[in-house]
């Protein structure tokens, strides 16, 4: 059921997701993104270049915690604006060949602002990778019925 | 090499057409792990009033990140891309992308600052359709790393 307006308070949580990621998950999202960076696939290239290792696209992780608002939202159109700032990144562990994930992202959404005149909600994400908040300042709005 | 300063302020005119097809829709919903309906169901998303599959909210990136790359890949610019991370990124949709639609790019080099050795570039691309309708408008900062950083 989407949710309506009148029954929105600042502070409400919308909800919470877990999401499993590998490094098959990463070349999936390059192949559909287009963006092949190899610091998101190749591990001698990712130390190479300073990294601790292969990390995920910042536009995975962004991409990924928004279904929880995408979902919540019950149309996905109904999300009209959506911004974070990457601050760490998300390191990808090499578990092919088990069924282990190589990272796992926890995401949180509440309602941190309702404005009335656009009946529109702002959720405000929490998005924690290896014990950090690898996303900050992640917020979608949302058009509200 | 560092970065071009007078990068600041420069626009890059609208390359070619990015055609938004189901199948791309697909396959960058299931990239994300997106599972709503709209995104593979072309039914449930007409009972949604979208006249065909509904792109999830980050899926503009594609159409930005082209864009972005006549910047990268301008000899002027001085980015090492494999030296750049993504500082910071902001979608504003002013509707729905939906399969079948034909976009187009204008990218505006809007900030380059000097952050250590490195350079912090903002970038924002004005996404409309082939006959001018907007669409969405994203903004990117990217961090260029120095050496060390």
């Amino acid at each position: 059921m989407s949710p309506t307006f009148e029954e929105l308070t600042v502070g409400q949580e919308i909800g919470t997701r877990s999401i499993d990621v590998t490094r098959q998950d990463l070349v999936k999202y390059a192949g559909a993104s287009g963006d092949f960076n190899p610091i998101h696939w190749n591990e001698a290239f990712a130390t190479s270049v300073e990294l601790p290792g292969v990390i995920a696209h910042g536009m995975f992780t962004m991409g990924a915690a928004v279904q929880l608002v995408s979902d919540w939202a019950g149309d996905p159109a109904a999300v009209v604006d959506y911004q974070t700032r990457f601050t760490k990144p998300v390191l990808v562990a090499d578990t092919t060949g088990t069924d282990q994930a190589g990272a796992v992202i926890d995401v949180t959404g509440v309602v941190g602002a309702l404005d009335v005149d656009a009946r529109t909600a702002r959720v405000d994400l929490t998005v924690v990778a290896g014990g950090q908040k690898v996303l900050m300042k992640s917020q979608a709005v949302v058009k509200v019925s | 090499m560092s970065i071009n300063p007078d990068l600041q302020g420069r626009s890059y005119p609208a390359a070619e057409v990015y055609d938004v097809g189901r199948e791309k829709i697909r396959e960058f919903a299931t990239a994300v792990k997106a599972s709503n309906p709209a995104h593979f169901d072309v039914e449930a998303a007409k009972a949604l009033g979208h006249s065909d599959l509904v792109a999830p909210p980050t899926f503009a990136i594609i159409v930005a990140q082209r864009a972005d790359a006549q910047l990268v890949q301008d000899p002027e610019s001085g980015i090492d891309f494999s030296r750049v991370v993504h500082a910071d990124q902001r979608f504003t949709h002013h509707r729905a992308i939906v399969a079948g639609d034909r976009l187009v790019a204008e990218l505006h080099v809007d900030g380059v600052r000097a952050m250590g050795g490195g350079a912090m570039i903002t970038t924002r691309s004005e996404i409309s359709t082939e006959a001018g309708e907007k669409v969405a408008t994203t903004t990117s900062s990217i961090l260029v790393r120095g050496e060390g950083q």
